[in-house]
């Protein structure tokens, strides 16, 4: 029985590799899109593209302004001369936000009331807009505190502001710096594990189906569960290699820490390659032509990925997605994956998502053979 | 180019598109199913961040501050905790994302200084629900330091003291800043691009695999008359595919629809031409299904999801990675849609994405007719 394991595995690991374009499709493309994405996905507002429009001309107005070039969040497109200025640079989205000074701004200051700033934001991306809006808060705030106590320092001779204030002082744990690529780079991680391997994996079978092998294959002595083993264990060596070579670009190049323990980590994927090579047993139980397998493939991965709290917190998804996510073997892969490298911890807190993975990979298996074998009938 | 051949060839296509009706299930149903398990789960909006309090002192003014943290809908009170062990193993596990803790002499010191801290501990593993959290927490305590300041200048007999400067602010085209708005259009394109893909990234490779190609050689064909008769099938396809999505985004999710449907018709059709080429440039270039499927999947799924502008800023990335979304054409899309739907552009205004997609269909259009070689080598 082992003999015959061996003996596919190790023609499927000829056809896989078997000329240079293929292997260079296993390696290369996941470096590349490690090191794009890693980039590409975060949500994080460094710099907010302003259009400034000062009616008032004065002092404590481009004392204001100065406040947002100082700030560091905010970068000056342009300074409009009037409202229609405003309109248009907005609608052709070359400024996310315009902030309006309007005249008499700073004699309202002087006499002790409450001047009016306008802020106009384009909502098109509301998170983006909020975060902005937050930023226009903090400047804005900064310099209203410097005003009042200069103001009640002048006004009442020499009295110092005595205002009763509470602070907040934040600690960010395991990302102390607030940096997406740590919350990024580990998703990509599981991400590009589940598309590749649950596409190799069906494709892998439907294609021996489709091109006629796969009645060559069943008239030797071997038994389908051997031919299942045999099938998916280079899958299972494939995709422990690519985690490791992906986890490796996330680590040296993107420099994001490893506190947990590797020895959970290679437990937790081997879980999640189990349930992938599962899923992608099962779409080929289904299909008969490459074409249907590919076709299916998208139809079950891509609810996946967008559903697994890869960019989307699974917390702001309708109840019933929440718990369809349950049964999303990346759902818990990434939250995992996530723990293993930013939060350390061990077992003892990972326990429950390492148990759903193993038995969604048990179930997923169980049903992905009984099919194979009736659909070889 | 003869007409008589042309429709030849995609009589011939539309017939084994027929014959497979699970595929064009797929194809038929991938948007609908998408659309509406997608649609709920795209939303960034956070609301009811799990809360943890510690509170050290117990003293009237602790227990007002976390009332205040109570009382929101940004976040839920989810536990007391007695101790730092219990502070630890709570934001370890998951239990909370944000714990504020007050210290043992937060009341005496605000009374005796005027100013106090408190602390706030963030779960900064998702750094973007982490820094919306915080903001939250900070506006909390600031309507609180305002309280606090009301009642000790009401005490003390002296006039409150005015915020110098209010800020008034609009949104511009997603007024109610919900995420759905921007994120659906967005999601529409990229359902529509892997279903491009996925219709024809394996047209060709399948005639190479199954050996029918040497049929098609035989024929007096041209390249040109292959390329069109195979993609106009998969053309009417894609616009049943994006009429559904398009319909679901404006009619099931009330997306706000300002522009014209005729704008929004014609860029449709443009990208549906340029999706469906960049598949049969895929299947023209690579002759094993497997190979196809690998490319179209690397092209598509991750690319349109993290390149694309969808939900992810564009302009906050790293000047290289921005460079390298010009060539992901559902970027162009994306701002179309996001035009045509929440600001109401017409196409005038969209010249610039228009024009790139039209260079795009172009420069497709003539790799794919040259790949196409009619010889057996």
């Amino acid at each position: 029985m082992f003999d015959r394991i061996i003996q596919i595995f190790i023609k499927e690991m000829i056809e896989l590799t078997r000329d240079k374009w293929a292997r260079f499709r296993l390696i290369v493309p996941p470096i590349i899109q490690m090191l794009v994405f890693g980039y590409a996905a975060t949500f994080e507002v460094f710099n907010v593209s302003t259009v400034i429009l000062d009616r008032d001309h004065s002092q404590e107005s481009r004392d204001l302004v100065a406040h947002f070039t100082a700030s560091g969040r905010f970068s000056i497109a342009a300074y409009a001369q009037n409202e229609s200025d405003i309109t248009r640079i907005i609608d052709r989205g070359e400024a996310a936000i315009a902030i309006t000074i309007q005249p008499g701004f700073a004699e309202l200051l002087r006499k002790g009331a409450t001047a009016p700033v306008q802020v106009a934001v384009d909502g098109t991306n509301s998170n983006t807009a909020l975060i902005a809006l937050g930023y226009v808060g903090q400047v804005v705030a900064a310099f209203s505190q410097e005003y009042a106590a200069d103001f009640l320092h002048r006004t009442s001779g020499g009295l110092r502001l005595r205002q009763a204030s509470v602070t907040i002082d934040q600690r960010p744990w395991y990302n102390e710096d607030t940096n997406s690529r740590w919350f990024f780079v580990p998703g990509v991680i599981g991400t590009l594990t589940l598309t590749l391997i649950v596409n190799l994996t069906a494709f892998a079978i439907v294609r021996e189906r489709e091109v006629g092998t796969l009645e060559q294959i069943m008239v030797t002595p071997i038994r389908p569960i051997e031919f299942i083993l045999g099938k998916t264990l280079p899958f299972f060596v494939i995709g422990l290699g690519e985690v490791a070579l992906v986890t490796a670009v996330g680590m040296l190049w993107f420099q994001v820490p490893f506190n947990g323990n590797p020895l959970v980590m290679l437990l937790g994927t081997s879980l999640f390659l189990l349930s992938t090579l599962a899923l992608g047993l099962l779409i080929s139980t289904v299909c008969t032509t490459q074409q249907q397998a590919f076709a299916t493939n998208f139809f079950v991965v891509n609810p996946l990925f967008t559903l697994s709290g890869f960019s989307f917190p699974i917390a702001s998804m309708p109840l019933a997605l929440q718990w369809f996510s349950y049964i999303n073997p990346l759902r818990y892969y990434l939250i995992l994956i996530r723990a293993c490298f930013l939060k350390g911890v061990g077992l003892a807190v990972l326990w429950p998502d390492l148990a759903a993975l193993a038995a969604l990979a048990a179930v997923l298996l169980t049903a992905s053979v009984l099919r194979f074998r009736k659909s070889l009938d | 180019m003869n007409v008589v051949r042309l429709g030849a060839i995609a009589r011939k296509e539309l017939l084994q598109v027929w014959r497979d009706p699970r595929s064009l299930m797929i194809a038929l149903l991938l948007p609908v199913v998408q659309m509406l398990m997608l649609g709920y789960g795209v939303s960034l909006d956070i609301k009811h961040v799990p809360l943890c309090t510690l509170d050290r002192e117990g003293s009237q003014q602790s227990l007002a501050l976390l009332k205040a943290f109570e009382s929101t809908q940004y976040f839920d009170v989810v536990k007391i905790l007695a101790n730092d062990r219990e502070l630890t193993a709570a934001i370890d596990g998951g239990t909370c994302r944000i714990a504020i803790v007050i210290p043992p002499d937060f009341s005496q010191r605000l009374n005796d200084s005027g100013t106090s801290s408190i602390q706030a501990i963030v779960d900064a593993t998702d750094d973007n629900t982490a820094s919306v959290a915080a903001g939250y927490a900070q506006a909390v305590v600031a309507s609180f330091s305002q309280q606090v300041q009301l009642y000790a200048s009401s005490v003390q007999g002296r006039p409150a003291v005015i915020t110098p400067i209010a800020i008034q602010s609009r949104v511009w085209f997603n007024e109610d800043l919900e995420s759905k708005n921007f994120i659906i259009p967005g999601l529409a394109a990229m359902i529509l691009a892997l279903v491009g893909a996925q219709l024809t990234s394996l047209t060709v490779s399948r005639e190479w695999e199954r050996g029918t190609m040497e049929l098609l050689i035989s024929t007096p064909v041209t390249p040109m008359e292959v390329m069109l008769g195979k993609l106009l099938p998969y053309f009417g396809i894609g616009l049943i595919d994006a009429g559904i999505c398009i319909a679901l985004a404006v009619f099931w999710f009330q997306v706000p629809f300002r522009g014209a449907f005729l704008t929004l018709f014609a860029t449709t059709a443009l990208f549906l031409v340029v999706v469906l080429g960049i598949g049969y440039l895929i299947s023209v270039s690579i002759r094993s299904q497997l190979g196809a499927s690998q490319i179209a999947l690397l092209l598509t799924m991750l690319p349109t999801t993290l390149l694309s502008g969808y939900a992810f800023p564009i302009d906050q990335m790293p000047a290289p990675i921005q460079a390298l979304t010009y060539l992901v054409h559902a970027r162009y899309y994306v701002t179309i849609l996001k035009g045509v739907f929440l600001k109401g552009l017409d196409l005038v205004q969209l010249a610039a994405p228009i024009l790139a997609l039209m260079l795009y269909a172009a420069v497709i259009a003539f790799f794919a007719a040259r790949a196409f070689k009619k010889t057996l080598d």
